[in-house]
């Protein structure tokens, strides 16, 4: 992520915004422009959910960050602050490039929630840096743990793929193979849809969370989140290498 | 003519931005008049300048359709598509230098940036489309009868950061400050969006002479969301040529057993018959090749639409998949797209358009020049720049970067930071460390693309991060921002966390020129502006001075003439030597004071003659009502005097 977030409590709430006068005409200071003169100010380095005066919670009225999204591009973008001094260019480029960063997180499911929990300090299994740079070393795939519930499914479609590599090597076309495949493809593109939908499930119970206070509770659901997360990865990292394996051969 | 130049220098304002369109086959220049943008015409009075430059016998650069004949006259002091080299390095124009008859300089090293020989002198890409640029600049100008330093300027969508920024370098070494550069896809939707004002979803389709792009565009009470653009930089009406080239050169080795492949002039001159048919084709159902070849002999070739099709479909078909890549990353079916808009010469083609029908399931927009198009856009972008007037005043462009922008990491393998189809500006921050104790330099490569590996993308640079305090290995922690500007071009800055102190960043571009080798080309383009300055000087001197000599021939031929004293004709024979004498040295003031004195001497003439019926026939060209400024010619001789 691009900033180091303000958040570093959990459920800490945001700051409020900071008042200061704006440095071109002494007025009340917003987040990013005057709301007098219009005047781009200086970037503060806050986290995405706080550049759009959004609480922390994972349900977000997107088609409300759109039209603030169009706002405050209209405001800070730097062709439209283009005959101004050079710090204003300076200051517009950085807003912007803030604002299409925060909008281009906040606006995907998913995405927000990876940036939210990333803000709680927790690192999903793909990302974990150590795990891909020990890999990259050593030239191996990343060793990432298969969810439990998927074992069986894994296991055959790795049969069937390596049976693929072996008819590719002697010249061989099984038909009948090429649709096991497709079927197991299916099933797991069924599945990464469905987990989707678990996830928005547990996005009402955090944000009810968040005022309460419940930590225990908190966690246990931050935990869901975090493994469903994972198992959507991991299925997309195999759909990935499924769809390659067929294309070669 | 006189009245309409001091209309232009009133209501211009002091900030005078012009949109150019620099492309593969014609550039042009444009400007906002009011709430239209308008094309500004070239002095021959064309909208479009031919991107061809050649080297005149006195090695001054001649852009346009002067260049044009050079091409086929003198083909190794000419070039034409230059902008298929600008960013590229000698490695990757090997497919380039295979159909293209671009001759490297002897004496290049590896890993120099590119320079290509135009008779004995050598250029970079950029000089080159600086020529261009600066021919725009001119007719800009003369246009507004003032100094034009400003420009939007446009380029593929799909172009990388090496080549933006050797377009940027071709603005600066023309004299231009570049504000902003612009996608071609996207400039034409502002034109397109300022011409119907509606909203929706817009997919451009641009194939011009040496690029593809397509861009889908969400637009939105003014504002111009691109959601994902795709494409292809070496795709173009170039490839459409070469193909037919190709034919017609094999079929003359078969058939006549000539084998001209390595006859420049042969080449050029097919490749002038081919365009020429290739551009009827689109509206006649067959043609007739008839070129004359060296020796005297006659190419002749019937081409039927049928077979031109069928020839061309391969490099038709190359636009599908970037078309069904870019409707993907837009997360979109063709149903939800509301409008497709063509942009470029080559959608003329009817198997064209029958392609983008068949994949965007509606009929395609044609209301616009494919021609102009572009040029309008950047205008209209120059307009907002320029906080203009009130039809663009609620117009905002949000335009994304076409490719990844990936970190080289151990294995080989790209760290993708900031992903294709992000909006611009887009930043990304990461963060480094050191291996060794005491290790003051940390090495960073950039790269563009999507591809796994390295070795697959696009090396944009190298960054050397110097001055990072020494300390143990593993210790400092250097955060190093990338931030791409609106332009689409990269931006490095970084500083060391503990220490606070900002590193020292050393840019190697893989492919492109250094800030002191741009500003060493500025420089000698001004060293040749006084003299070339002069020398157009002469050259206008020169062109009024045939001008008023061979109205004085028709005058004499008039029945006014009989009316004058045997004084006044003398006086006229006597100033008409003079001129004659002065036309053939090289002072151009001298010239102009003869041309004065034969005016003064002929007005008695002149006014005798328009009270015969005769004078309107000796109206030139020039007096035509053009309805734009002429610039600095001289009225029409014979005429009565207008101005004060």
């Amino acid at each position: 992520m691009t900033t180091k977030p303000i958040l570093t409590e959990i459920g800490a709430k945001p700051l409020p915004q900071e008042t200061h006068s704006c440095w071109s005409c002494g007025d009340m200071r917003a987040a990013h422009f005057c709301h007098s003169c219009g005047k781009v100010q200086p970037p503060v380095p806050v986290d995405y959910f706080s550049f759009f005066g959004l609480p922390p919670r994972l349900n977000v009225d997107v088609a409300a960050l759109e039209k603030d999204f169009y706002v405050l591009s209209r405001k800070l973008h730097p062709d439209l602050n283009a005959g101004t001094g050079s710090n204003e260019q300076e200051w517009s480029l950085e807003q912007s490039s803030m604002l299409n960063d925060a909008y281009r997180t906040l606006k995907d499911p998913i995405k927000r929630t990876q940036y939210l929990l990333h803000l709680e300090g927790v690192e999903l299994e793909e990302q974990s840096k150590n795990a891909t740079e020990q890999a990259r070393a050593t030239g191996e795939l990343k060793k990432q743990i298969v969810p439990p519930d998927l074992l069986e499914e894994v296991f055959e479609l790795n049969m069937h793929l390596e049976e693929l590599r072996m008819n590719k090597k002697i010249g061989d076309d099984d038909p009948a193979l090429f649709e096991e495949i497709g079927k197991a493809k299916l099933s797991l593109e069924a599945k990464h849809e469905a987990l989707l939908h678990e996830l928005r499930t547990y996005w009402a119970s955090w944000d009810g969370l968040i005022d309460s206070g419940a930590t225990e509770e908190r966690v246990a659901v931050r935990n869901k989140m975090v493994d469903i997360l994972n198992r959507r990865n991991y299925i997309r990292n195999l759909l990935r290498d499924v769809n390659e394996a067929v294309e070669r051969s | 003519m006189q009245e309409s130049r001091a209309y232009f220098l009133n209501t211009m304002a002091t900030d005078r931005i012009v949109g150019i369109d620099l492309g593969t086959t014609n550039s042009l220049v444009a400007f906002m008049q009011g709430d239209t943008p308008v094309v500004i015409p070239g002095d021959d009075g064309l909208n479009l300048l031919p991107s061809v430059v050649a080297l005149d016998s006195n090695n001054h650069p001649v852009v346009g359709n002067a260049a044009r004949s050079a091409l086929i006259e003198t083909p190794e002091r000419a070039v034409y598509s230059i902008k298929r080299l600008m960013g590229r390095g000698t490695e990757d124009i090997q497919e380039e230098l295979k159909l293209f008859p671009f001759r490297l300089a002897d004496d290049m090293l590896a890993g120099e940036v590119l320079r290509i020989r135009l008779g004995d002198k050598t250029f970079t890409p950029p000089e080159i489309s600086a020529f261009i640029l600066r021919q725009l600049k001119r007719s800009a100008e003369r246009f507004f009868g003032g100094p034009v330093t400003k420009a939007v300027i446009t380029v593929p969508a799909y172009f990388n950061d090496a080549q933006r920024q050797a377009t940027k370098d071709a603005g600066r070494i023309a004299g231009l400050e570049v504000l902003r550069l612009v996608n071609e896809p996207t400039a034409a939707s502002l034109a397109y969006g300022l011409d119907q004002k509606q909203n929706g979803i817009v997919a451009v389709y641009d194939l011009g002479g040496g690029t593809f792009d397509i861009s889908i565009l969400k637009l939105h009470d003014g504002i111009f969301e691109v959601i994902a653009t795709n494409g292809d930089t070496h795709l173009g009406g170039d490839d459409i040529d070469n193909l037919l080239i190709t034919i017609a050169l094999d079929d003359i080795r078969g058939d006549m057993n000539l084998d001209l492949r390595r006859n420049a002039e042969a080449v050029q001159a097919i490749r002038k018959a081919v365009i020429e048919a290739k551009i009827l084709l689109s509206s006649e159902s067959s043609i007739k090749l008839d070129i004359e070849l060296p020796g005297g002999q006659r190419y002749r070739r019937e081409i039927t639409r049928e077979q031109y099709e069928t020839l061309i479909q391969p490099v038709i078909d190359r636009t599908v998949g970037p078309c069904k890549q870019a409707m993907k990353d837009a997360g979109l079916k063709p149903e939800q797209i509301d409008e497709v808009v063509l942009v470029g010469g080559s959608t003329r083609i009817p198997k064209v358009r029958a392609l983008v029908k068949e994949l965007f399931h509606r009929e395609p927009h044609t209301g616009l020049n494919p021609d102009e198009v572009v040029a309008l856009g950047a205008a209209v972008q120059a307009n907002i720049l320029a906080g203009g007037s009130e039809a663009t005043e609620n117009m905002l462009l949000l335009d994304v970067t076409p490719l990844s922008l990936g970190i080289e990491v151990a294995g080989g393998v790209t760290d993708k930071i900031i992903l294709r189809n992000s909006t611009i500006p887009a930043s990304a921050t990461q963060h480094y460390t050191t291996q060794i104790d005491g290790q003051t330099n940390v090495a960073i490569h950039v790269l563009q693309g999507e591809r796994e590996l390295a070795t697959d993308c696009r090396s944009l640079a190298r960054f050397d991060l110097k001055g990072i305090p020494p300390m143990a290995a593993g210790i400092p922690r250097v955060e190093v921002k990338f931030l791409i500007d609106a332009n689409g071009i990269l931006h490095v800055s970084a500083r060391e966390q503990r220490s606070g102190k900002e590193a020292e960043i050393q840019v190697q571009p893989s492919y492109g020129l250094t800030d002191e080798q741009v500003e060493g080309m500025i420089l000698d383009s001004f060293d040749n502006a006084e003299e070339d300055f002069r020398k157009r000087q002469l050259i206008e001197a020169r062109s009024e001075t045939e001008t008023i000599l061979a109205a004085l021939e028709k005058g004499k031929k008039s029945p006014a003439w009989g009316a004058l004293t045997t004084d006044e004709k003398k006086q006229i024979a006597r100033l008409e030597k003079s001129l004659a004498a002065v036309n053939a040295e090289q002072d151009y003031q001298a010239i102009r004071k003869a041309i004065d004195a034969l005016n003064q001497g002929t007005m008695r003439l002149a006014e005798l003659m328009m009270d015969t019926a005769v004078s309107t026939a000796l109206k030139g060209k020039n007096m035509d009502d053009t309805d734009l400024g002429e610039g600095p010619t001289a009225p029409h001789p014979m005429a009565k005097a207008e101005f004060e």
